[in-house]
């Protein structure tokens, strides 16, 4: 089932001779269950990417799908109750808002979307425990690790009926096992059934995805997806070979 | 411990990265005996011999893992010099190579990484490491390829492919007009 749907989209910055061209006629797909890498330099249209997919920004041209309802046609309070009831962001920082605890936090989305404080905080207590952080729920984001808080931020990007989680670098600051530790739990949330974007300008991390988008200069240049059998580079002893 | 033995716990470890021939694990073992590196013990009632390492042997290992491995041991890199050459060879579009290898090696770390994320228990350190390895290595050849990207784009490609024909059918235009002159 597609999920975020990106058809021939443009986006112009500017007019006239100081235009810049961010993207220029990039179509992409999305479904549930699978996470979509995208790589590219500074100023590849990666981030651009994103905040179109995420309805933060409009394209110039073509048009932004979001689990079937054309972004383009929905007013901005439309488009605001489907950002908060749909789409979940992580970011490499600025995640959390320091005056909320844990599952105030991840709460958040679900109460600004009018649903009742007990239950919402039921919800949060529930997505915080699938993403092993049990028990932490009171706590402030400053009385957490940045393995922790990014933790946090899946929780919140996933709660709720949201199957839509767009990462900007999440694994930015943090240290490689840490941030293998993250990457791992994005990857799983997604084949219980979440879709994924993942911008990144690192392989490695890139490499957790079932398909990874080359962006050059506003455009797709080319594709990798892994193979169906890749139990024939190795014998696990994990049980694959 | 004998030879088959000494197969199974070598790829269990390295998880099958770099598979022994059973030849090859006796002709080592032979070699090693004839330098005093390890010595025979009795065969087992099933006909299997197994090798006792020696002290010169654990010397020889201690000095093994103390001693760095030299690059220039490993053999040369084949994707350097593919694009080195392909830099100065007239009608080769250096972005596409560039591209072409950089989508293949990622596709490669996407394998790894699937079969790194079966399994995350203690037990199987060892074969996770040799697999981040191999990760690891990959992500530097990508890095490396950006860079080359970035300094084909500051520096462009060197004159020699500027002043030679760059394709068949220019070569071909080339010639007539020379043959016109």
């Amino acid at each position: 089932m597609t999920v975020l749907e990106l058809r021939a989209v443009h986006r112009v910055h500017g007019a006239g001779q100081t235009a810049v061209h961010a993207l220029r006629g990039v179509t992409l797909t999305v479904g549930a269950g699978e996470l979509v890498a995208v790589m590219g330099p500074s100023g590849s249209g990666k981030s651009t990417l994103l905040s179109l997919a995420g309805g933060l920004d409009r394209p110039t041209e073509g048009d932004v799908v979001v689990d079937g309802t054309v972004l383009g046609g929905c007013s901005r309070r439309g488009l605001a109750a489907l950002r908060r009831r749909r789409i979940g962001y992580v970011f490499q920082d600025l995640n959390l808002l320091s005056s909320l605890t844990a599952a105030e936090n991840v709460a958040l989305p679900l109460e600004l979307d009018g649903m009742r404080v007990r239950r919402a905080r039921r919800l949060a207590q529930e997505a915080l425990c699938e993403v092993d952080l049990d028990g932490y729920g009171p706590r402030f984001p400053d009385e957490m690790s940045g393995g922790q808080q990014q933790r946090v931020a899946i929780a919140r990007a996933l709660v709720g009926q949201r199957r839509l989680v767009l990462a900007d670098e999440p694994t930015g600051a943090l240290d490689s096992q840490t941030g293998e530790a993250v990457l791992r739990l994005l990857r799983s949330k997604v084949d219980g059934g979440a879709a994924g974007v993942l911008v990144t300008h690192e392989a490695r991390h890139a490499a957790w995805a079932d398909r990874v988008v080359f962006l050059r200069d506003g455009l797709i240049v080319d594709t990798s997806g892994p193979l169906d059998q890749p139990e024939e580079l190795l014998t696990t002893p994990g049980g694959a070979g | 411990m004998y030879g088959y033995q000494l197969r199974v716990t070598f790829e269990e470890s390295t998880g099958g990265t770099w598979p022994l021939n059973i030849g090859q694990v006796y002709t080592t073992l032979s070699r090693l005996e004839r330098d005093k590196l390890v010595c025979p013990l009795a065969e087992s009632g099933t006909g299997q011999r197994p090798y006792e390492i020696t002290d010169a042997g654990r010397a020889e290992l201690a000095l093994w893992f103390a001693t760095p491995i030299s690059h220039g041991d490993r053999p040369r890199d084949e994707l350097a010099i593919k694009l080195a050459l392909a830099l100065t060879t007239p009608g080769v579009d250096v972005g596409a190579v560039v591209q072409t290898q950089r989508t293949a090696t990622v596709r490669t770390m996407q394998e790894y990484t699937r079969l790194k994320h079966r399994t995350d228990r203690p037990a199987d350190l060892s074969w996770r490491l040799v697999v981040d390895a191999m990760v690891f290595q990959a992500e530097a050849e990508v890095r490396w390829l950006d860079h080359c990207e970035v300094s084909l784009l500051r520096y462009g490609p060197p004159s020699v492919s500027e002043k030679t024909p760059v394709s068949e059918q220019e070569a071909g235009d080339e010639a007539e007009r020379e043959a016109a002159r």
